[in-house]
């Protein structure tokens, strides 16, 4: 839409004016690492923070959500509709990526309204990357290194200032009334490219090949060897889909009040990485082994998601790498499988 | 016109059940009742042969439970055979005529019946796999001028364990219906065949290129049903099958039902053998 610049100065301001009319949620420092929480006033907030432990996907897709409220009586249970309005102000454009994907996998065939009413009410507001947030990321392999649309506001760090990138009428919506926010010069759009140019060789390309291969990779893959040896390692913990900013998958639980006259229904994050998450009522366990399970997270992430809603699953963030205690990484994982079959080639060559 | 279940989940919630009152319940087997449910005034159930419903009972749950009546014969009701197996179906057991539970549904992708006109049908249902296919059965006899042969091939663990006697009493009795019953274990009350259901195949003759088959039961007899069905020279596209999964959400969301990259709620459950011969997941 216009690309406008503020002060950095002006945050305080800024932060106030958006806290009058709905919440505001950003990165903090919290015991030595980084979380999305609530920001109460501009010292709170650290914009130039590495990644935080949990994606900012919490905000629309809750850890824990309630879906249905109701009495034991034998009335109708209520619909949960508790969406707050939100700015999410200085998400990563990992973490941007990641909510396309989750768009179209709540909006599509049927609409999942918990999801879409927290969307409607949320307003993004990204951050650009300028240096890697840690050994683990590989944001520029998945392509997810910026960002070109999707997001409300996206801010660039120009020093005493921010560029900002008009995605929007609701992002406009937030720069209404504040002062020290003007347009941007030729000179701020020089700025920014000079930024960007200098950026971008600061980040590794990690995959040793080419990201748009990998759904094509993972389908000559699914009888690696590979999966048996990550099944050796892996603690099913399910940390890895835990800290993903595109797992999504989820159990429905009710839970009964105290009083036994009313109760609630809600769902909670669930992981494909766990025991019982493919077991039937008779028992039988259609994944029973961690390999088929690991297996099945690397598919999803590399094939099964960009074959059904045309986006890749995973966006390079790195949480997963970084949270494996038995150092279980996609970096590794897809470059090992393709590894051997480009030997394979070039001895077929030879 | 009454309005189908399904168009009513789109607001406000996908999550929101409709109330169904139970209108008769009957003990099928040792472990199974059959449910009667009417929806409230004005809304159908609307399926089709081989989907499910979500069933909840607020403060304990929900679970996916295969819709046991046919369309034909809805009256404007609909029947779930349930065997008692867990926390939900424990809690349904002892619900009476009057009560209400929640449905939403009905979901996932029935058998093709238009594909299946013409044909003659081996049916071969796999102990508690006889009241999902129960659906497909009684439409097919319901229109019965439509379909050659109509063969059923049922095997249950003992004679105890053989649901719906009644209605295999007539099935037996009739002449356009080639009823064969085997049990793994006979007892005392039992004359016929004991053996595991494939070893009926043997027994049953079929004109390959016209027969569809369509069997349902516990995972492991897949497998061998498969074999003989493929043994017997039908066309991979021609067995079909359902597969039972934990579908949580119903609605293509949670990830629990997903085979491979299809998603058993959305897909299936109901599959020819050839779309899912490939998933390494699938049986």
């Amino acid at each position: 839409m216009s690309f406008k610049v503020i002060p950095k100065a002006a945050l305080p301001d800024w932060i106030e004016q958006m806290r009058r009319s709905q919440r505001v949620v950003g990165p903090k420092p919290l015991h030595g690492q980084h979380v999305f929480g609530e920001i109460h006033g501009a010292a709170e907030i650290d914009l130039d923070y590495p990644t935080t432990v949990i994606p900012p996907k919490k905000y629309l897709f809750p850890q824990q959500e309630d879906l249905l409220t109701y009495k034991l009586d034998g009335s109708a249970p209520s619909v949960v509709q508790d969406a707050e309005p939100t700015v999410v102000l200085g998400l990563h454009t990992c973490d941007l990526h990641a909510l396309h994907l989750l768009d179209r996998v709540f909006e599509k065939t049927h609409v999942d309204q918990p999801y879409m009413a927290r969307r409607a009410k949320t307003t993004l507001v990204s951050i650009e990357c300028l240096r890697p947030c840690m050994s683990h990321s590989f944001c520029k392999s998945m392509g997810t290194l910026s960002v070109t649309d999707g997001f409300d506001l996206h801010l660039t760090d120009l020093g005493d200032d921010y560029g900002v990138d008009v995605g929007t009428p609701k992002g406009a919506a937030l720069l209404d009334g504040l002062k020290g926010v003007r347009e941007a010069t030729g000179d701020d759009r020089q700025r920014v490219n000079r930024i960007m140019t200098e950026k971008w060789p600061r980040f590794p390309l990690r995959l040793e090949f080419d990201v748009t291969e990998l759904p094509s990779l993972l389908s000559v893959s699914y009888d690696s060897k590979l999966w048996d040896e990550l099944g050796e390692r892996c603690l099913a913990c399910a940390m890895c889909t835990n800290v993903c900013p595109t797992c999504y998958c989820f159990n429905v639980a009710d839970e009964v009040e105290l009083t036994l006259t009313a109760g609630k229904r809600y769902r909670v994050w669930d992981s494909c990485q766990l025991d019982k998450f493919a077991t039937v009522a008779d028992g039988h366990n259609f994944r029973a082994k961690r390999g088929a399970r690991q297996r099945h997270r690397f598919f999803r992430k590399g094939k099964y998601q960009t074959d059904a809603f045309g986006l890749l699953g995973c966006v390079g963030c790195g949480r997963c790498a970084q949270a494996c205690l038995v150092d279980i990484t996609p970096v590794d994982t897809w470059n090992e499988l393709h590894r051997p079959a480009t030997e394979g080639t070039k001895e077929a060559a030879a | 016109m009454s309005t189908p279940l399904r168009d009513t989940l789109s607001e406000p919630s996908i999550y929101l059940p409709t109330a169904a009152t139970i209108a008769d319940v009957r003990a099928v087997g040792k472990r199974e009742k059959v449910f009667t449910f009417e929806l409230p005034k004005g809304l159908s159930l609307a399926h089709q042969p081989g989907q499910f419903v979500e069933l909840s009972i607020l403060g304990v749950g929900e679970a996916p439970i295969s819709i046991s009546s046919s369309p034909s014969r809805s009256n404007g009701t609909f029947e779930l055979c349930v065997r008692k197996a867990g926390d939900l179906t424990g809690v349904l057991h002892t619900l009476k005529a009057g009560d209400t539970v929640g449905v939403r549904g009905p979901f996932g992708r029935g058998f093709p019946i238009e594909r299946f006109r013409g044909k003659d049908m081996l049916f071969a249902p796999g102990g508690l796999g006889l009241a999902p296919l129960r659906s497909l059965i009684n439409q097919v006899l319901d229109e019965r001028g439509n379909f050659g042969r109509v063969i059923i091939a049922y095997g249950a663990r003992d004679p105890g364990e053989l649901l719906f006697k009644d209605e295999l009493e007539r099935w037996a009795e009739r002449s356009d219906v080639e009823l064969h019953l085997t049990v793994d274990r006979g007892d005392e009350t039992w004359s016929g065949p004991v053996g595991v259901i494939t070893t009926l195949f043997p027994k049953i003759e079929v004109h390959a290129r016209n027969t569809v088959a369509v069997t349902v039961g516990p995972p492991v007899m897949y497998r061998f049903v498969l074999m003989e069905l493929l043994g017997k020279g039908l066309s991979e596209g021609n067995i079909w099958l359902s597969l039972e999964r934990r579908m949580k959400c119903g609605v293509g969301k949670c990830g629990h039902c997903q085979i491979n990259h299809l998603y058993a709620c959305q897909s299936g459950p109901s599959f020819s053998y050839a779309e899912i011969k490939h998933l390494g997941e699938a049986l």
